[in-house]
Order: C-alpha cells, then sequence, then structure tokens
C-alpha cells in the first residue's frame, strides 16, 4: 500500500458468464423471445385496427385482442371483460385513483394510501388533494408491511378507495392484500379497494376474487412483456363505475379511449400466459438465486443490514445496505451489473429513498443501500460473480471509509456532531 | 452518468488514502477535517502533516459518491508542497475543473474544499498559544 494505495480489486468472470449483468429487474424486463415470436405478425401481416368491424385485418386483430385479454385475466383470476387496456401502470394507477374519485366524488372525499407506494399512485394522491380530496398515507412498520387493523382504523365514512401496492418495487415487500382486501370490505362493502399489483403479478400468485379487490393495475414489462401497454383490471361483479381520463372514441368499454396497440397486447397476453404456467417453478429458481446471494454476501461481509421484511418478500429481490460505503460509490465498482440505489446520489431529487425513509431506515444506512433484481434470465455463475465483485467493492471501499474506520476503533457514529450540509 | 476519466482515475486510483495517526507522526505536525455528514451521503476526513511552514504530506479518507472520493483525492495531492496560506486558497473552482464535475456533483468539491480548510484551521488552533 505504497502511498496510502488501496488495493486494486481482482475478480474473475467465470466462463460461460457474459458482462454486463442485468439485476434490476424490478425496473423492467427483457423481453422473452417467445412472447417477441407472438408479436411479429402482428406488426407487418395482422395490422389491423381492432376496432374496424367491417374487414378481416379488425377481426383478426379483434380476435388476437380477445385472446390476450382472457390469458391475462386468467392470470389474475378474473374476466378477460374487466381488462381496461392502458400504456401502463402509471396510466392504470391515475386512471383508478382518479377515475373512482371523480365518479366517486358525491359519496365521500377520502382516499387511504401508504407510504412506500409507487409515485404513480403518490403523486396522483397529491394531485387529488389539490382538488379537495383528503388522503392518509399510513407509515409501514420496519418491516414494510402494513396490517388490516391499520386500514379500517384510518377507515371513515368519508372514505371511497383505499390503495396498497401487492408487492413494493424497491424494497420487495409483499402486503398482506387479501386479508386488507376482507378488513375494508367487513368495515365498509361501498368503499373502493385499489392495488397497484404491478410488481406481483407473474411473480406471485395473485387472485384478484381471494383479494377483494375492485381495481388491479399491471403492465406487461414488468413480466416479460413489452413497454409501452399496460391495464387496469376493473371489477365487473359487483359493477365498479370509474370517470375515463382520457376523451376520445370511447374504446374500452368508455374507460379508455385510443386505439389500442395490437402487437404490444398481443405480447403482454403471451407473457401473461407463459408466467401463469411457469410462475411457480420459476419462484423456485429465483428464490435460491436470491438466498444464494444474501448468504454469498452476509457471511463475507459484516455491518450490512436487509431492508424490509425477508420471509414476506418477492422471489427475486434483495434490498441490503452495506453500512459505511455510499451506494453511488459502490454502483460505479459494480459498472458491469446493473443494479440501483436508494442513495442521493442516484436520484434526481438527491434525497435518499423516500421508501427505506418511510420504513424508519435511517438516511445514513439509506445511502448505502443496494437494489438487487433477479429474473428469468439470471444464472448461478452470475450470482457468483457478483457475490464476488460486491464483497471485494465493499471492503476496497471501507478501506477509504472514515466511517468505517471509526467503526473498527469503537467510535459511536451517532456521538459526532456532524454539520449537515 | 458518464464519469470523467479523471474522476475514474481518482476513484480507481485514489492517492494518499490513509492517516498519520497509525503511522507514529508527531501529533504537533497535524491537522485534520473532519466535514459532510453520514446523513447527507458524504464524509471527508483530511489531514495535512506541516514541516517548516509547508504541507509536507496530505492524507484523506472519505465516504461518498465517486466525486467526492476523487475531490478529496485530488484535494490532497494539490495542496502539498504548498504553505498553509497557499492552501487555503485553494477553492472548489480548480477541483470542479480539474475533474470536470458536472453541475449536481459540485458539492463534493465544496466538501473537498472545506475540509482543507477544517485541517488547516485545526493545525492553526493547536499552534495558536
Amino acid at each position: 500500500m505504497a502511498n496510502g494505495a488501496s488495493p486494486k480489486i481482482e475478480v474473475t468472470v467465470p466462463a460461460g458468464v457474459k458482462l454486463p449483468i442485468y439485476l434490476d429487474n424490478h425496473s423492467t424486463t427483457a423481453v422473452d423471445l417467445r412472447v417477441v415470436h407472438a408479436m411479429l405478425p402482428f406488426f407487418t401481416e395482422h395490422y389491423g385496427n381492432a376496432a374496424s368491424r367491417n374487414h378481416v385485418f379488425g377481426w383478426t386483430a379483434e380476435a388476437a385482442v380477445e385472446n390476450a385479454r382472457g390469458q391475462i385475466a386468467a392470470l389474475i383470476g378474473g374476466d378477460g371483460k374487466e381488462i381496461v387496456f392502458t400504456s401502463g401502470a402509471t396510466e392504470a394507477n391515475n386512471l383508478a385513483l382518479k377515475g373512482a374519485a371523480s365518479f366517486l366524488r358525491k359519496q365521500g372525499n377520502h382516499i387511504i394510501t401508504v407510504a412506500t407506494e409507487h409515485k404513480s399512485v403518490l403523486d396522483t394522491c397529491k394531485r387529488l388533494q389539490r382538488e379537495g380530496f383528503e388522503v392518509t398515507y399510513l407509515t409501514p412498520a420496519k418491516d414494510g408491511l402494513v396490517t388490516p387493523d391499520q386500514v379500517v382504523a384510518a377507515m371513515t365514512d368519508k372514505t371511497i378507495i383505499v390503495s396498497i401496492m401487492l408487492a413494493n418495487n424497491e424494497i420487495g415487500v409483499i402486503q398482506p392484500i387479501a386479508e386488507i382486501g376482507a378488513a375494508i370490505k367487513a368495515k365498509n362493502p361501498k368503499c373502493l379497494f385499489h392495488s397497484d399489483a404491478v410488481q406481483g403479478v407473474g411473480k406471485i400468485p395473485f387472485d384478484v376474487e381471494a383479494a377483494k379487490v375492485d381495481l388491479a393495475s399491471i403492465t406487461a414489462h414488468k413480466m416479460y412483456g413489452p413497454k409501452g401497454v399496460g391495464a387496469l383490471w376493473v371489477r365487473r361483479k359487483p359493477r365498479v363505475r370509474i370517470d375515463p381520463i382520457l376523451d376520445g372514441g370511447g374504446h374500452e368499454r368508455g374507460m379508455r379511449s385510443g386505439t389500442l396497440p395490437v402487437p404490444l397486447i398481443v405480447g403482454f397476453g403471451k407473457a401473461a400466459e407463459i408466467a401463469k404456467a411457469e410462475m411457480a417453478d420459476e419462484a423456485l429458481r429465483l428464490r435460491a438465486l436470491r438466498d444464494r446471494l444474501y448468504r454469498g454476501l452476509t457471511s463475507r461481509l459484516s455491518e450490512t443490514y436487509v431492508n424490509g421484511s425477508m420471509e414476506r418478500r418477492l422471489p427475486g429481490n434483495l434490498n441490503i445496505s452495506f453500512a459505511f460505503v455510499e451506494g453511488e460509490s459502490l454502483l460505479m465498482a459494480l459498472k458491469d451489473v446493473a443494479v440501483s440505489s436508494g442513495s442521493a446520489c442516484t436520484s434526481a431529487s438527491l434525497e435518499p429513498s423516500y421508501v427505506l425513509r418511510a420504513l424508519g431506515v435511517g438516511d445514513e444506512l439509506a445511502h448505502t443501500s443496494i437494489r438487487f433484481g433477479i429474473g428469468r434470465f439470471n444464472t448461478e455463475a452470475e450470482i457468483d460473480y457478483v457475490i464476488d465483485l460486491v464483497v471485494k467493492s465493499v471492503e476496497r471501499l471501507r478501506t477509504l471509509s472514515p466511517l468505517w474506520e471509526m467503526h473498527q476503533e469503537g467510535i459511536d457514529i451517532n456521538s459526532i456532531q456532524w454539520a449537515p450540509h | 452518468m458518464a464519469y470523467s476519466e479523471k474522476v475514474l482515475d481518482h476513484y480507481e486510483n485514489p492517492r494518499n488514502v490513509g492517516t498519520f495517526k497509525t503511522e507514529g507522526v508527531d501529533k504537533d505536525e497535524i491537522g485534520t477535517g473532519l466535514v459532510g455528514a453520514p446523513a447527507c451521503g458524504d464524509v471527508m476526513r483530511l489531514e495535512i502533516r506541516v514541516k517548516d511552514g509547508l504541507i509536507a504530506d496530505a492524507k484523506f479518507k472519505t465516504f461518498g459518491c465517486g466525486s467526492a472520493i476523487a475531490s478529496s483525492s485530488l484535494a490532497t495531492e494539490m495542496i502539498k508542497g504548498m504553505t498553509l496560506e497557499q492552501a487555503a486558497q485553494v477553492t472548489n473552482t480548480t477541483i470542479v475543473e480539474e475533474l470536470n464535475l458536472p453541475p449536481v456533483k459540485i458539492h463534493c468539491s465544496v466538501l473537498a474544499e472545506d475540509a482543507i480548510k477544517a485541517a488547516i484551521e485545526d493545525y492553526k488552533k493547536k499552534h495558536a498559544k
């Protein structure tokens, strides 16, 4: 260590592992080749408008769309007629909340959601607040979970919608949706229950009947389908009514106007069909890879902290803080591995992850968090390489860290008078 | 975000990492600046060793992003051989230019400037009497 230089790290890339490695599957997924093959004819051969009722091009497109509705509905235990296609989950969440709030305005003005929801739910709620609605943001426990009692306690006679996600996009924790749904309906059957089910559908079992949801948002690109298409499932029995947020040709039973993107919808359907058939086996495989990653990292590194419940978590998710190593500096060391961090330096807002904050994770640990999202196309050899690379990178960065040195010397970081800047 | 070659170089081969206290250096020769906060995601510790009025050596350790590590590494290189007065005049803009830091990373260079100043202050305080 001449001149105080820190040692270079060396990590061998195992045979068969190609760099870069994609471990950001909560962000988006690769399109499965089987999905691509299903989509292709609908670009150049069957390119009709599904709303064209008077020629074979339109009929073929419409039949393909109806087939996809069935495939998607089957994955979540619903009926194809209940699927309203959108441009993605952001639109589905906007449509569910704005559409329901607008339609139910006379019935009440109170909405309940959770502080760890996706921004497309939280920011929609903030807009509704500006329009006169009242919103309660529930704080989850340290493990990221909310309880049915907590939800029911927040309900008033003005509550019209409760919106709670199935699984979290950062920490992967799975909310007890069925228990929450039952509790909401027991208190007030007329209160709507919406779930942003994007991260969970296709990964873990989700059934709209069992969960007693009225509205559920899903998207294709988180389950190996194409980007640019999602859906809002809208219950028909008993019928749930929402106002549209787009005006136009009255497509999708008047709830979402606009020509349907038939190739994307066909891909969405195929992706749902594959997910339904392979989910159980895939979950076992991903969980094994995730547990291997977890054990590999935590057996070799001290001062690591998993964020959120380890028991109620998506099979492919690991969100972990490496204390005393800032997240963005670790991402730099992992330049051949695609992951994301809750560090402020990686966000546009320069604030650490609001999800980790809501869990009560201190800012100093939030800055050191990394989210690993393991998916269908990851291999054991890739995981082994990543373990080795992360361990050696964390060790190297800790040799650079004054906080690590203080920790080693037994100095309590919290006892120092820091100057926030 | 794409980093400049210089940031990558300092990140991968940081100069002057460490602390004088493990090297048996006379405490009177050392000035230490500890700036930033763990909750803000960056903490820099910069030490100077002063001999005959000149900064004979400098060391750092940084908890922070790549640009923070590079800024403090560069700062130790720059101030070596300077008088305390010269070092006190090193500004963050020099670091920004040298490392080609984007606007969102300017606070890293400010922190490095603060670290230099804090180390000088600490040294002067020890020798005030």
